[in-house]
């Protein structure tokens, strides 16, 4: 008998937004100039909140913190396609995709800060708390779908992880339902070529991650994750696809980490400047000016503007988060179950 | 009233319960068409569909992490893992998300799923068919460990179960499966979580046991003049209860199949010594599994307690006066 080929794959990669600004008019997905602008807005807002962040924890004044620097194409590309019905599933480095959503900011320097009460979402936002532990979100994703799939809703659900994520049992675990259950979900991988110090290559010998999919019968693909256009395109295709009841997506977003991995470590340790500085040319935000400047939407009035705005919003959040009184250490107990049990009744007598 | 063994009971009590709230769905591995390997949900997929009866891949830890999305959505998933031997992939899960999403969002979410698994020795099964892990789960803040001892009380605590806002694992006894019929009401009836219940009063000897024990101790001690509680949730456990029966008796006995060493015996032993240490007269005795590995079905019998050996326990701390 002769061998047959019986399944076979090809994996997109999708580009909009070039280096020097000039967008595939042909791709371009349909926004108008205000939408474009607010998502520079949003970028410009997300990084400064980054920066603050950084200095706040230099100065002691935030726990180890996480940032996004290099990776706000990926994260507000992708939420900024999001209805506010949809159920957000993020990981610990998603700063950037909880702004465009709506939340907070001194929420999350309150969060940061080493205070639960921070990451509490505003009624209206369905947006999970973050995820320490790599990857075990993802079954949460896959499951709020199943949830909104039983009740008819018409909501889609995201999840996000990164390189390292991939890695997990629980990315198995998740994708397979998933795929199994043709669920309206959305798996945004933000590939920024490092989980801590460990490489990419060394999380997968597959060529891409968005390729993995292929294993759980849906589509994958990737973007350029520097690129905003094509991360809100593909996630505006994938949520599209979703409502209409035509199963899950795995996004690959092909990126970059440009600081530590957290505040707590030193990335010259294992990285070379040389890779740090080609990822610079790529600067989400720099290709986004460009863009606008382009289209006459540009100027440097504005960004004075924008970047005065953002510092305002921010060092106010700083300053609404540092007036917070501290929890009560009554709290601890508060919310491990509905009720106190026996034992944390008498224990919660210590305070 | 219907006579019905443990697992009618259980049956009878998901029926109810999904008949009564649309929330309530069943996931695991063969729940569905087969209506599980133990037949728990036999019948259910049959009567709610595939829509509320979903047969999942064989998947532990995404059982459980899908059960905790579609809990925070809004729904009430009753998650059957088949074996607790195979749970040990969704601790993280259980320990990480379960146990601390409420804590975590300062209550803003709520993970109300309910995790049930059969457990324990007897079934002359393969290897990790018949341990005892239950004191993992009582090390988790934030999750309720319920042990069910009898058919009537396995209908009312899954039911509390079920309704319960928090995250409970439910340990069904496999032995007990079919091992005892009683009365068992159809209609709602719930058996509070988080108390223990007096089985047998008595003066002498307080004697601590729950799930698949607690036969071998009314065997053990039906006649003596023991004060027998089935603990029912062992986490968060009735210790009023217990401090108070020990006060009266001054002596207690502590049964369960698992390994002795940090087993949850230990940490009932410890609380009384705690608060209760001024009224003992005997030292506390704990009869349980050895710290080996569970051997298979030709070694079982000589792991697990029997009634012998909870007879001479009983005799041991009667000794002192
Ligand atoms: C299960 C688990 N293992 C290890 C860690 C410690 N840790 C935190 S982040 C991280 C790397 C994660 O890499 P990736 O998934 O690529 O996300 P990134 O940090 O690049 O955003 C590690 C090892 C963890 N939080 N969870
Ligand atoms: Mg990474």
């Amino acid at each position: 008998m002769p061998e047959k080929i019986i399944e076979s794959f090809n994996i997109k990669r999708l580009e909009v937004l070039d280096e020097k600004g000039d967008a595939d008019a042909s791709l371009m997905p349909p926004l108008s100039d205000d939408e474009i602008k607010k998502m520079y807005e949003l970028l410009i807002l997300s990084r400064t909140f980054d920066r603050y962040a950084l200095n706040l924890q230099r100065e002691g004044r935030l726990g180890t913190y996480a940032s996004i620097l290099g990776q706000e194409a990926s994260q507000i590309g992708s939420a900024f396609a999001v209805e506010n019905t949809d159920w957000i599933f993020p990981s610990f480095r998603e700063m950037g995709v909880y702004l465009t959503a709506g939340f907070p900011p001194y929420k999350l320097f309150q969060y940061w800060s080493g205070d639960e009460r921070g990451i509490t979402p505003p009624d209206n936002l369905n947006i999970f708390p973050v995820c320490v532990p790599v990857g075990t979100q993802i079954p949460h994703a896959t499951g709020a779908a199943m949830a909104a799939v039983y009740r008819g809703d018409k909501t889609a659900v995201l999840a996000y992880f990164g390189d390292g994520g991939t890695s997990k049992g629980d990315f198995h675990e998740g994708l397979n339902i998933a795929g199994v259950f043709r669920l309206p979900v959305i798996f945004i991988c933000q590939n920024n070529q490092w989980a801590i110090s460990v490489p990419r290559e060394r999380q997968t010998a597959s060529k891409t991650l968005a390729q993995k999919a292929m294993a759980y019968g849906f589509e994958g693909l990737q973007v350029d994750g520097n690129d905003i256009f094509a991360v809100y395109k593909a996630t505006r295709d994938a949520l599209k696809k979703a409502r209409q009841g035509e199963g899950p997506t795995l996004i690959e977003c092909f990126t970059y980490r440009m600081s530590d991995h957290t505040t707590a470590d030193d990335a010259t340790r294992y990285r070379s400047m040389e890779e740090v500085e080609q990822w610079k040319q790529k600067d989400p935000a720099l290709r986004l000016k460009l863009f606008l400047e382009k289209k006459g939407l540009w100027t440097e009035a504005y960004q004075k503007k924008i970047e005065e705005e953002s510092k305002t919003i921010i060092e106010d959040a700083v300053k609404k988060e540092e007036a917070i009184q501290p929890p009560q250490p009554k709290d601890m107990f508060t919310y491990t179950y509905e009720k106190l049990s026996q034992r944390q009744s008498r224990q919660i007598k210590d305070f | 009233m219907p006579t019905l063994n443990m697992v009618q009971a259980l049956n009878l009590a998901l029926r109810e319960e999904m008949q009564r709230d649309q929330d309530v769905v069943l996931l695991g591995e063969d729940v569905g068409k087969d209506g599980g390997v133990f037949r728990i949900t036999e019948g259910l997929h049959d009567l709610f569909g595939s829509r509320r009866v979903l047969d999942t891949p064989l998947s532990e830890s995404g059982i459980a992490g899908v059960s905790i999305g579609m809990a925070v959505y809004g729904l009430k998933p009753v998650a059957e893992i088949q074996f607790m031997g195979f749970i040990y992939s969704a601790m993280e899960q259980l320990f990480c998300h379960a146990a601390r999403i409420r804590s975590r969002s300062r209550g803003r979410f709520t993970c109300p799923i309910v995790i049930r698994t059969p457990y324990g020795a007897g079934i002359k099964a393969p290897e990790l068919h018949e341990e005892s892990a239950e004191a993992l789960f009582c090390h988790m803040p934030g999750v309720k460990v319920v042990v069910p001892s009898t058919p009537y009380i396995a209908k009312g605590l899954l039911i509390s179960s079920i309704r319960d806002p928090d995250p409970v694992i439910f340990l069904e006894p496999a032995r007990l499966y079919r091992l005892i019929k009683e009365d068992v009401p159809e209609g709602e009836y719930t058996i509070p979580l988080g108390k223990a219940r007096i089985v047998q009063e008595g003066n002498a000897v307080t004697v601590l046991a729950w799930g698949s024990m607690l036969q071998r101790v009314l065997q053990a001690a039906g006649a003596a003049d023991c004060e027998i509680i089935d603990l029912m949730t062992l986490n968060p456990f009735d210790e009023e209860t217990i401090f108070k029966s020990v006060k009266k008796t001054g002596r207690v006995v502590i049964v369960h199949e698992a390994p002795r060493t940090c087993g949850f015996g230990a940490e009932l032993s410890a609380s009384i010594a705690e608060d209760a240490m001024l009224y003992l007269k005997a030292p506390i005795i704990r009869v349980t599994g050895y710290d080996a590995v569970m051997p298979l079905a030709k070694l079982e019998d000589y792991y697990i307690p029997d009634v012998e050996k909870i007879k001479r326990a009983v005799n041991e701390v009667l000794k002192y006066y």
